[in-house]
């Protein structure tokens, strides 16, 4: 099944039901998405499908067939939120921080700590009591440089 | 992996006619959307189901627009749009509300309107919205089309009026006059499963319409209740009767006193809140 992926067009085979999770984690070899809950509850497991986050524990791969995914890895470690949360201290056991950050990456460009907050409220952090976490976006978002990379953009003729 | 989910069996029709015609088969299989409730039952191995039916290619099945006087949401909408639509904005803002606080925006992306209601859980957030809105479910089969009033479609928990082989398309919402009330009482706002969920009408002239989840084994509504705000009965003796009407239990997220009593404050709020 064909697919964009953090920017490459792919061809991957897999079962039908599988988890979009399982089949990136195990068949992409991209072990950033992290399984948290299992159950669409934390937000850990996120990635961008079509420029929309999504918990990809809840996803056939069948569904994925023709979309845009964008998952950590395709911010290749230097992205401003990546250092932002380092040097915030945005980032504890690591876990959530995938998800979190790619659900960062949708919030308008100067998102509000508000607009932080409802933007991030499917995604739980179990270490920091979040102010850590809104630190760094804010960080990033005071500078209006909050956005969805281009490679995460559906291509023209797909939907969001 | 939890479970063998790579041994299931996915059936993906492009036209509606043909997933019509899947679900013919013995025994049907199992419609999926956006897979917010089944994936959770697959991950924990608590589903028995092999056979999977994907809607995820039917656009029709994704239409919200008017027939007449009447808002048709498809079934496969999904929360986010249905949050993004001028027409449900304007015409059913308790829907809306009720949308902005299911799960985080990953779950709204994906859940569905059709999958709130063949879920058919109690505490399904939209469920009391369609009832205090009076909607109609649309099930087709491939003999055709029928339209149930959601006030009758639940027959006892999670069991409906659905029969194998149809489908939910879509969700009908009639015109509504008066002043329309959603409110969620759960243990955060996003990303938590409701203790108590209300909706409510309070329309010019005539009693209000007022439906509750999660205090019965289905969504219901409240007519001895409505009848007594209607006759101008005064809050305190319309919060009794409440309490005599509804039949909530103790369970994982809740307990029935904590029901009874939130249930009785909230038709309070309801009633200032659209004086």
């Amino acid at each position: 099944m064909r697919f964009r992926l953090n920017g490459a067009e792919i061809d991957v085979e897999a079962p039908p039901m599988k988890r979009l999770l399982d089949v990136l984690r195990e068949e992409c070899g991209l072990t950033g998405t992290k399984e948290g809950c299992g159950e669409g509850e934390c937000g850990a497991c996120t990635v961008l499908m079509d420029g929309v986050p999504v918990c990809s524990c809840l996803v056939p791969f069948a569904q994925a067939g023709a979309t845009t995914l964008f998952t950590i890895e395709g911010l290749g470690g230097t992205h401003e939120l990546q250092e932002a949360f380092a040097i915030e201290g945005g980032a504890q056991c690591g876990i959530c921080t995938p998800g979190m950050i790619l659900a960062a990456l949708c919030l308008p460009p100067r998102a509000t700590r508000e607009q932080i907050r409802v933007g991030l409220a499917g995604n739980l952090c179990r270490c920091t009591g979040y102010e850590a976490i809104y630190r760094s976006i804010r960080r990033v978002a005071d500078a209006g440089g909050l956005s969805l990379p281009a490679a995460a953009r559906p291509s023209t003729g797909s939907q969001s | 992996m939890r479970t063998a989910l790579s041994g299931l069996t996915l059936l993906e029709p492009r036209t509606l006619a043909s997933a019509l015609k899947l679900l013919r088969g013995d025994p049907p299989p199992m419609p999926i959307a956006g897979c917010t409730d089944v994936f959770v039952l697959l991950n924990f191995g608590t589903l028995p189901t092999q056979r999977f039916l994907d809607l995820s290619r039917l656009g029709a099945l994704r239409r919200i627009g008017l027939n007449g006087d009447v808002l048709s949401i498809g079934a496969a909408a999904t929360y986010s749009e249905i949050i993004r639509s001028r027409l449900v904005r304007r015409r059913v803002p308790m829907l809306v509300d009720a949308a902005r606080e299911i799960g985080g925006l990953q779950i709204q992306a994906r859940g569905t309107i059709g999958g709130n209601v063949a879920n058919g859980s109690p505490a399904g957030d939209t469920l009391p919205v369609l009832a205090a809105a009076d909607a109609v479910v649309v099930l087709a089969s491939a003999d055709g089309e029928r339209r149930v009033p959601f006030n009758s479609f639940f027959t006892g928990y999670r069991s409906s009026l659905r029969a194998p082989g149809e489908l939910i398309v879509a969700i009908e919402v009639p015109e509504i006059e008066g002043v329309q009330w959603f409110r969620k009482v759960g243990t955060r706002a996003a990303q938590a499963i409701s203790k108590l969920v209300m909706a409510g009408v309070r329309r010019p002239g005539a009693a209000p319409a007022i439906a509750i989840g999660s205090v019965a084994p289905t969504v219901i509504r409240l007519p001895r209740t409505e009848a007594a705000l209607g006759a101008g009965a005064d809050i305190p003796t319309a919060q009794r009767t409440l309490g005599d009407e509804i039949r909530p239990i103790d369970d994982v997220r809740s307990t029935a006193l904590y029901r009874r009593r939130v249930a009785q404050n909230l038709l309070e709020r309801f009633w200032t809140d659209t004086a």
